[in-house]
């Protein structure tokens, strides 16, 4: 049943917009029930911030249902917050306890500027996916679905790479803002369909170049499986790598057999 | 004045789109690129829509709100996405989903137009197995179906409980492709605030960037909306945060007629309000009912846990009212019960504003293993919410606001009263009638997309080759502009005493207590005697907080909330002048003894569509009479 948390401090982040240093804001939650969800929470204080006449803190979201990817807060130095496998938005209340201290900030990455606030840029995940990240299939010409039987693992392991929703929190949790889990989740998706073998080696080679020029480099810490809202498997990682590899060597189609 | 035809080629049904196919005009392949379209919205509609357009060789600029074209509403649907493919042998052909979603829609939708839909419906499976949706597999690798309600065959194709998510990403994914190679034009983060109609065509756009405030126009020869439903209109609702009404209601307010905005869908099994803060309601996927049994308490006072009632003071009311159906009568049924239940009293919760969802005879009858392995991830999602275990307690659910069948009237084109500007997704009201069945969204949004929309804008732009059309400098434009403009200062301006939310809800209250479940004449003329005071409390205390020149989610909120309010005017006119109950539209006098919505087919078999006329007080219904010449007029009963 509804109880209710009071008096907790939140030190969040501001920044005016991508030019401005930030700074953390201290703000007083008096009371909130332990039903609301942590975004609610914010509502809250946002409503309250109006009524105070100051400018509301700026933050993204939409569906909260945890499948959009559009919320994306590090709460306490966490991405998405303590509990694991959980986006910022299904997060609650009843996480919490009375007369804590919450720090919320944006994430935290070269390749994601803050936009204002806790609100960042992610558009260089939509970069990675323009340069190979799809099946080339102009509408019309398909043929009936049924003509390519596909083993129920292999749908089963591409669905479990396809579940990604494109958070971010991958790249902000990584120590080198790494944006493998989310590359190799997609490239995973793709290149383990029969749809996907056409463009298998081009595709791999473009996405994975796309993500080094705009992100870090993945030195196996494993931060981002333990931060992702959808537990994607860094396994998919090391088959972004082993296919990557194969598409560097000339004779692919040899290689490709091994 | 609006002249609604709906422009039905001629021929028997099931010829009418190839007749019409064979008879448009064409664009020469080579001629393609002279044309620039707009696509407003990166939904399954936009993002289909945009995709095909640019491959057939058209410059496409699509605009959404959203930071990515992947996370536009569409992904968040759960259950399925429906086909006529009749894989299981199952007695399923276009005909009978043509039938199904007619009846489905209580025969208020235009039977030309649904027979397409149920046409198209098998290549959307095909091109979107080709663009790598990883649909759910049977052991022998072939694709499998689960059944939904409203049908009597298995027909609905899904990925686990994403099917939205997997569809959303085939579609951005082809989108992405296109970009890439430079087809298509991305303006994310920027927002619809006007259309701009001269000598009678649209001619583009006025939008306003998130992030940096500026108002700029875009101009086309063809604009295509894909904005989504307007359930938000209700505060509460399963839609997403920031789904809103506001670019089809600026192109309505430019003379697009709004067709049955009364038609929303309120769908029994969501998780009922937990508090004040609560700020959207969660589905639970209708899939539940079949082996959850609903109750509440015999007695208003009860006072026990739900482990502690016994069997003789609970009332299973579903089971007890429709012994047929049980659990799992239709949508509407079901949540009207659940409603009248709460009403008397006996609703469930700390804030007895549910009914309970009870598991625990199918955990006795088939072990918890086989609950867990259908139901264990909406078993979780509702114990992250609710924090409470559903295999020790019962679920407690309510209905909620889900879908709107209202919207942007179209014709067989999908074009809307105002030539070369288009609706598709769920932003029009053609295919779903008063009702629409589960797991027809994204087929009705992917068909538009895929394989109406990319022929039909090519029969209005063909006649349109080398003849000019007015630039952004046009005057026009300019002065759409300066409207914007001080529209958005005018919100910053007001410096009042509440903020937009605060208004939001009020205003969903009202429309939530009198246009939701039940309606009644009485109830709607205190809606509209409410809303018009509220309307003008908000155009006078309103305060926004920040400025107009940097990303202002409380300014952006304002002006979507201006337009629910004129919205909600229309939406409770149009409900009151509709004396029947039909599909989602119940009026409480309309009913028979057993509580069955009642149609007028002599007096209401036609879509009603509204003019604006400078005030939803007083807009103008114009009438577009639906005539059933395959299937014939029968009350829609499931018993
Ligand atoms: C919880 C839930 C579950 C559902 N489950 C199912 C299901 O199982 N099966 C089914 O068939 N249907 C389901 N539905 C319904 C279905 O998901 C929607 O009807 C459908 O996805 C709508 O698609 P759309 O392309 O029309 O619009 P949306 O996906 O809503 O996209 C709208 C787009 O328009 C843009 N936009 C809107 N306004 C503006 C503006 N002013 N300026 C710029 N851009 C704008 C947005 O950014 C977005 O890109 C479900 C709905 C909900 C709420
Ligand atoms: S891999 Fe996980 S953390 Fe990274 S973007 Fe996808 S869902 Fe988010
Ligand atoms: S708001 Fe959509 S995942 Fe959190």
């Amino acid at each position: 049943m509804s109880n209710h948390l009071t008096n907790l401090t939140l030190k969040v982040w501001r920044q005016s917009g991508p030019n401005d240093g930030g700074h953390f804001e201290s703000y007083r939650i008096d009371s909130i029930s332990d039903e609301a969800s942590f975004l609610e929470m914010l509502d809250v204080l946002n409503e309250k911030l109006i009524g105070d006449g100051k400018e509301a803190v700026v933050f993204d979201h939409d569906c909260r249902e945890g499948i959009c990817g559009t919320c994306s807060l590090m709460i306490d130095g966490q991405a998405h917050g303590p509990q694991r496998g959980t986006a910022t938005c299904q997060l609650h209340m009843r996480k919490f306890q009375s007369n804590q201290e919450i720090v919320i900030e944006p994430w935290r990455a070269t390749a994601f500027p803050i936009v204002k606030d806790l609100m960042v840029d992610r558009s260089a995940f939509d970069r990675i996916v323009e340069a190979g990240g799809f099946i080339t299939a102009p509408t019309g010409g398909a043929p009936d679905a049924n003509l390519i039987p596909i083993a129920k693992p292999v749908a089963d392991a591409s669905m479990d790479a396809a579940e990604c929703i494109g958070c971010g929190a991958c790249v902000a949790a990584c120590p080198n803002g790494a944006a493998n889990l989310f590359t190799s989740a997609k490239v995973a998706h793709l290149n383990l369909l029969p749809q996907g073998q056409a463009e298998r080696w081009s595709r791999v080679e473009a996405m994975v170049e796309t993500m080094d020029e705009h992100f870090g480099s993945c030195t196996n810490h494993g931060e981002c499986e333990a931060a992702c809202p959808k537990s994607i498997s860094i396994d998919f990682i090391a088959m972004m790598h082993k296919d990557y590899r194969k598409a560097k060597f000339k004779n692919r189609r040899l290689i490709a057999q091994i | 004045m609006v002249e609604l035809n709906a422009k039905i080629p001629a021929g028997d049904i099931a010829e009418k789109w190839d007749n019409y196919k064979s008879d448009m005009k064409l664009v020469n392949p080579n001629n393609k690129r002279k044309f620039k379209v707009i696509v407003v919205g990166s939904g399954l509609a936009g993002a289909s829509a945009a995709a095909t357009l640019a491959e057939l060789g058209y410059q496409v600029d699509v605009f959404t709100f959203h930071d990515s074209p992947r996370r536009a509403h569409s992904i968040a649907a759960q259950g399925g996405i429906n086909a006529a493919k009749n894989y299981h042998g199952d007695g399923d052909s276009v005909h009978r989903l043509f039938y199904d979603t007619i009846k489905g829609g209580d025969f208020r939708a235009r039977e030309g137009n649904v027979h397409r839909l149920a046409q198209v419906s098998v290549n959307i499976i095909d091109q979107m197995v080709a663009q790598g949706v990883p649909f759910a597999r049977e052991y022998g690798g072939l694709l499998d179906n689960r059944s939904f309600g409203g049908a009597q065959v298995s027909r609905t194709f899904y990925a686990r409980g994403q099917t939205g998510q997997q569809l959303l990403l085939g579609a951005y994914q082809q989108l992405a492709r296109q970009i890439g190679l430079g087809n298509v034009r991305l303006f994310n983060r920027t927002e619809l605030v006007d259309t701009v109609v001269i000598d009678g065509r649209c001619a583009g756009i006025v939008v306003r960037d998130l992030i940096t405030g500026e108002i700029a126009s875009h101009a086309a020869h063809a604009t295509v909306l894909c904005t989504g439903g307007y359930g938000n209109v209700f505060f509460l609702s399963t839609n997403a945060m920031q789904c809103n009404v506001t670019a089809a209601w600026r192109a309505h307010r430019q003379g697009a007629a709004f067709a049955n905005p009364c038609y929303t869908q309120i769908h029994p099994t969501c998780i009922p309000q937990a508090d004040d803060t609560q700020s959207k309601l969660t589905l639970m996927s209708e899939s539940l009912r079949n082996d959850g049994r609903v109750w509440v308490p015999k007695n208003a006072d009860e006072t026990r846990s739900a482990d502690q009632i016994p069997e003789e003071d609970r009332d299973y009311y579903l089971e007890r009212l429709y012994p047929s159906f049980g659990n799992l009568a239709p949508r509407d049924i079901s949540s009207r019960a659940a409603k009248r239940a709460v009403d008397s009293g006996r609703g469930v919760g700390p804030l007895k504003n549910g009914v309970y969802l009870d598991f625990s005879a199918a955990i006795n009858r088939l072990g918890k293993g086989v609950v867990q392995e259908r139901y264990g991830n909406l078993f979780e999602m509702y114990e992250r919410i609710a924090g409470e275990n559903p295999y020790d307690v019962p679920m407690r659910i309510y209905p909620a606001t889900h879908y709107t069948m209202g919207g942007l009237w179209v014709d067989y084109e999908l074009m809307t009263t105002v030539p070369g500007l288009y609706a598709a997704g769920e932003a029009n009201f053609s295919d779903h009638g008063a009702n629409r069945l589960g797991a027809s969204a994204l087929m009705q949004g992917l068909a538009d997309g895929y394989f109406v929309l990319p022929y039909t804008i090519g029969n209005y732009l063909a006649p349109m080759l080398n003849k000019s059309t007015p630039g952004v400098d046009h005057p026009e434009f300019k002065a759409a502009e300066t409207g914007a403009r001080a529209r958005y200062q005018q919100y910053l301006d007001i410096k009042g005493t509440r903020s937009p939310d605060w208004f939001h809800r009020e205003l969903g209250k009202i429309i939530w207590d009198y246009c939701g479940m039940e309606r009644t004449e009485q109830g709607l003329e205190k809606a509209l005697s409410e809303l018009p005071p509220l309307y003008e409390e908000f155009q006078k205390d309103l305060r926004v907080t920040g400025d107009g020149a940097s990303t202002n989610q409380t300014l952006e909120k304002a002006g979507r909330v201006d337009d629910f309010f004129q919205l909600g005017m229309l939406m409770c006119k149009d409900a009151l002048e509709r004396n029947e109950s039909c599909g989602g539209h119940f009026r409480a006098e309309y009913q028979d003894e057993e509580g069955e919505a009642q149609r007028d087919d002599e007096n209401f078999a036609h879509v009603a569509a509204w003019e604006w006329t400078g005030d939803p007080m007083n807009a103008t219904r114009h009438a577009e009479e639906l005539e059933f010449e395959t299937i014939h007029l029968a009350k829609r009963s499931y018993k």
